[in-house]
């Protein structure tokens, strides 16, 4: 059966909801997982990233973690771009882990476009010129006069050859030096700019395996990890021997771990033949915990030391520009004071925590041990790293699979759950898959650190904004504040204006936290443009107005850093945001706008949430309108879905999520008590891109933070109540 | 150990395991069908929805024993042989997914949905998919692929119907 002809056949172009359309391939599934390998086809290499056969297919691998991001649609996307391939040739493959071969393949912190950017062109150019050369060569005509479009060389005169007919002299041609490749313009896109269907769509709608939970190797067995529920707790003694007695179980022992969250915590391993005997049977252990190391860590105590030192000054200063304090005790000036709380909140991926290993001991004296790990990780370098820190094994003597990731968010780019699994393989001389339990998985993440934020403004008479203080409370273990715990000198609005002042209080915890969907800037998005927006209404003056006031006249905060600040970009996304979702205009009572911008991860982003609240306090969220600039957009379809998710997810969070502890204890543990946003409640989400001619940069995260203080500043607006404490349902309200 | 008789995806298989095995690690791990996942454990997520004599049931929380002697379908049996459902078609074609793990439970309350309702409103639609979470959230591109779903699959009905007189 050809293969090519099929996937052409099926090729499908559909039109979506808010406009363009998706291109995607289907390939039929009784032919989905069966591989091309016909005897007369060749495949030559142009580079580490791109493989042509004869038959025409190209190969473009993808090096970094598919979390849902998009990123393994959107990099092949540029090469293929600069290659002049046409998409439906195109095969997307998961590359090795191989740094050498393929850079950091690190995926997280939006930052995997903007990193790659440059070297995705350059792979897709560089084997274009490759093939310019190779056609130069066959068709006898000079090189300059040739160019590359739907996978062929071609000539102004029509003649033109195959990249299938080319490719293996293609691949001996000389790789150009990187400094002479030119990049297409613009103008000139035909990949870059469009939607195109996720590579691994067809695998996902028929439930072939793919995640890392997926994970099924000859003879493997099955475990669970069950460790203290207050972090740096160790065991004493457990019920060892009636859990091995349980159906299904193989063995059960004691882990004694290294006291490090990040690398492996004390616990009982139990191995059996299926997940469910070893779920049964971590249900049915008794064990002994020594909690005198343990974290005594207090949710409602971090709430009432923050709270005793509200309207103060804190520890230590972050920045003290012109003076507050005139500004504020000038009675020609308005000033005004708030107190904003966020709590801590979990990653929840939809798949828990888990990895394969197999640890091989070498058969011979001078054999050396080796390990396999397949593993749903942010970075496939940490089971690099792990195996080498705490196994004494060399990078070559293991070999990592990079699965696909059941969502990350952050969460997996921590590696404990590798070195669990290690270790139990080890023992247990076996292939070995670990399964987190959603228990597990909640109580034993690294959270989205809570905080506090004591905040004071005051607006001159004509309702501008004069001045500006905030007491930061933030998180920090063995003295070092924890991920997104942070306020900086140069947070908006503090360079916008003339007298600026914040402080910080620290707390030390225990319980571990990491990043979390753009860290700090989710918390502190919520409390500045919520507060500037309280601002705003104190001065007697419109939140669009007000905030396009600030932003000024259009320049970057830090020329040439363009993760700083762009007024103009700013101010670009504002109006339009604004702009579609009819600012301004008259709304029914209990029905309300609210405006928000924020920038992270290089991405201005501005949110108006349209919002009905009832006189129960019921909420509905009618629609979110975004306006984005990240520059010119790679993936349109994947760009929509992550400003949909993002705009769900931060409305999921701040709706009803919260993690809190007490004696060091997560209280919460699955679903049931942490709550995600469900279909009916999902608004509808309108999206406006701004593609400004800055270099492309990551939409991963920078359109959540500015969701929350939107739907904040909705509720104001449309019931006159100030929100400012997530999450909503301890505001009583309901959707 | 016991062992129960059940159909799969329209094949016989037996199945030996404890009484109170949930279905779905009996699919995962004893039978090898991966594509419906755990989420939760305790039927509150749907990622693990599978139909049970068409009815979309939790296979987290449905064991074994009570599965005995019925009729099972997986995500893995959406399909009808290399014809893909509409669904999973319009799943593709509007670039549903963001991580995906969500997605065959998606798919298979979506499926049931259109069997009893081929023609659902917005809210029919919210009703019978208010069980499964997406935690990307795809939720907006889902309720559009159904609707699409449903429309072509009720156009080939009524050609079929056409040709028949
Ligand atoms: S795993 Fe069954 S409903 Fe969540
Ligand atoms: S697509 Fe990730 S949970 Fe739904």
């Amino acid at each position: 059966m050809n293969m090519k002809l099929d996937r052409r056949s099926f090729l499908r172009v559909t039109s979506i909801a808010g406009g363009g359309f998706i291109l995607s391939s289907v390939v039929p599934v009784a032919l989905a997982e069966e591989s091309v390998a016909e005897a007369s086809v060749t495949a030559a290499e142009l580079n580490a990233f791109i493989k042509v056969s004869s038959d025409g297919k190209i190969t473009i691998y993808s090096a970094n973690a598919e979390m849902g991001q998009g990123i393994k649609t959107t990099l092949p996307m540029i090469i293929a771009e600069e290659l002049g391939a046409r998409w439906e040739d195109v095969e997307v493959l998961q590359s090795p882990v191989n740094k050498e071969r393929f850079g950091l393949q690190m995926a997280g912190g939006s930052t995997t476009v903007p990193r790659t950017w440059d070297q995705m062109r350059q792979m897709g150019a560089s084997a274009r010129e490759m093939f310019i050369s190779a056609g130069s060569l066959v068709m006898e005509l000079p090189r300059e006069e040739l160019k590359t479009q739907n996978s062929t060389v071609t000539h102004e005169s029509g003649r033109s050859m195959t990249f299938g007919q080319l490719a293996s002299l293609a691949a001996k041609q000389e790789v150009p030096d990187v400094e002479t490749l030119e990049f297409k313009s613009r103008e000139d896109y035909t990949i870059i700019g469009t939607s195109i269907s996720g590579v691994d769509n067809l695998v996902i709608v028929t439930g072939a395996a793919l995640f890392g939970i997926d994970t099924r190797v000859p003879d493997m067995l099955y475990a669970a990890y069950h460790k203290c529920p207050a972090i740096g707790g160790t065991v004493v003694s457990a019920n060892i021997k009636e859990i091995k007695a349980l159906p299904g179980i193989v063995d059960a022992f004691v882990v004694e771990g290294n006291d490090d969250p990040t690398e492996l915590l004390d616990g009982i391993a139990i191995v059996g033949t299926n997940t469910f005997a070893v779920f049964d049977a971590k249900s049915k252990l008794k064990v002994k915990w020594d909690e005198s190391g343990a974290s005594k860590d207090s949710w409602t105590a971090l709430v009432e030391q923050a709270k005793a030192k509200q309207g103060r000054r804190g520890d230590d200063e972050i920045v003290d520009k012109g003076d507050v304090n005139t500004a504020f005790a000038n009675p020609d000036n308005t000033t005004i004071e708030a107190f904003y709380e966020y709590p801590f909140v979990a990653h929840l991926c939809m798949e828990p925590m888990n990895c394969t290993a197999h640890y091989k001991k070498g058969e011979g004296l001078f054999d050396d041990d080796t390990l396999e790990v397949w593993v749903p990780t942010q970075g496939p370098g940490l089971a690099l790293s792990i195996a080498d820190s705490m196994f004494g094994l060399d990078k070559d003597q293991v070999t990592v699979h990079q699965m696909r990731l059941g969502g990350s968010f952050g969460r997996r780019v921590y590696k404990e759950y590798i070195a669990e699994v290690i270790e139990i393989s080890k023992r247990m001389e076996a292939p070995v898959k670990l399964t987190w339990t959603r228990e597990d998985d909640i109580r034993h993440d690294f959270f989205r650190s809570g905080g506090f934020q004591s905040v004071k403004g005051a607006v001159d008479k004509q309702g501008k904004l004069v001045a500006f203080e905030n007491h930061f409370f933030g998180m920090q273990h063995d003295g070092k504040p924890v991920s997104g715990s942070r306020f900086g000198a140069n947070e908006f609005p503090i360079l916008n204006i003339e007298n600026a002042y914040a402080s910080k209080t620290m707390f030390e915890i225990d319980i571990p936290c990491g990043p979390w969907r753009a860290p700090g800037s989710n918390t502190t998005a919520f409390v500045v443009q919520g507060f500037l927006d309280e601002l705003a209404h104190a001065g007697g003056r419109d939140y669009l107005e007000f905030l396009l006031e600030l932003m000024g006249e259009p320049r970057w905060f830090d020329e040439g850093n363009v993760r700083s600040l762009n007024t103009g970009r700013a101010a670009g996304v504002i109006r339009r945001a604004a702009k579609e979702a009819g600012w301004g205009r008259q709304m029914p009572a209990g029905r309300g706008l609210g405006l928000a911008f924020y920038l992270s991860h290089a991405g201005h982003i501005a949110e108006v949430a349209e919002v009905s609240v009832d006189a129960n306090k019921k909420l509905t969220v009618h629609q979110v309108t975004v306006a984005v600039d990240v520059g010119p957009i790679i993936n349109r379809s994947g760009a929509i879905s992550q400003v949909q998710g993002s705009v769900i997810d931060g409305l999921s969070t701040m709706m009803a999520q919260k993690i809190t502890f007490e004696n060091g204890r997560v209280q919460q543990s699955n679903f049931h008590d942490y709550p995600v946003l469900r279909m009916p409640d999902a608004p509808r989400v309108d999206v406006h891109f701004i593609e400004s001619d800055y270099s492309p940069t990551g939409l991963g995260e920078p359109a959540l933070p500015p969701l929350a203080p939107a739907v904040a500043n909705a509720i104001f607006a449309a019931s006159g109540h100030r929100v400012r404490k997530m999450p909503l349902i301890e505001e009583g309200y309901t959707m | 150990m016991p062992s129960y008789q059940m159909t799969v995806n329209g094949v016989d298989q037996e199945i030996e395991a404890e009484p109170n095995m949930p279905l779905l690690w009996a699919l995962r791990d004893l039978l090898g069908l991966v594509g419906t996942k755990f989420g939760c454990g305790i039927a509150q997520c749907g990622a693990c929805t599978v139909h049970v004599d068409d009815i979309p049931m939790p296979a987290c929380s449905v064991t074994v024993a009570a599965v005995a002697g019925r009729s099972v379908r997986t995500i893995e049996g959406l399909a009808d042989g290399a014809q893909l459902h509409p669904l999973q078609k319009e799943w593709i074609a509007q670039d549903v997914a963001q991580c995906g793990y969500c997605q065959s439970g998606q798919l298979m309350s979506a499926a049931a949905l259109l069997k009893r309702n081929p023609n659902p409103t917005d809210d029919d639609i919210d009703a019978a998919m208010a069980g499964s979470y997406c935690r990307c959230g795809t939720y907006i591109r889902i309720r559009s692929a159904i609707h699409s779903a449903a429309s072509q699959m009720t156009a080939n009905y009524v050609n079929a119907a056409e040709k028949k007189v």
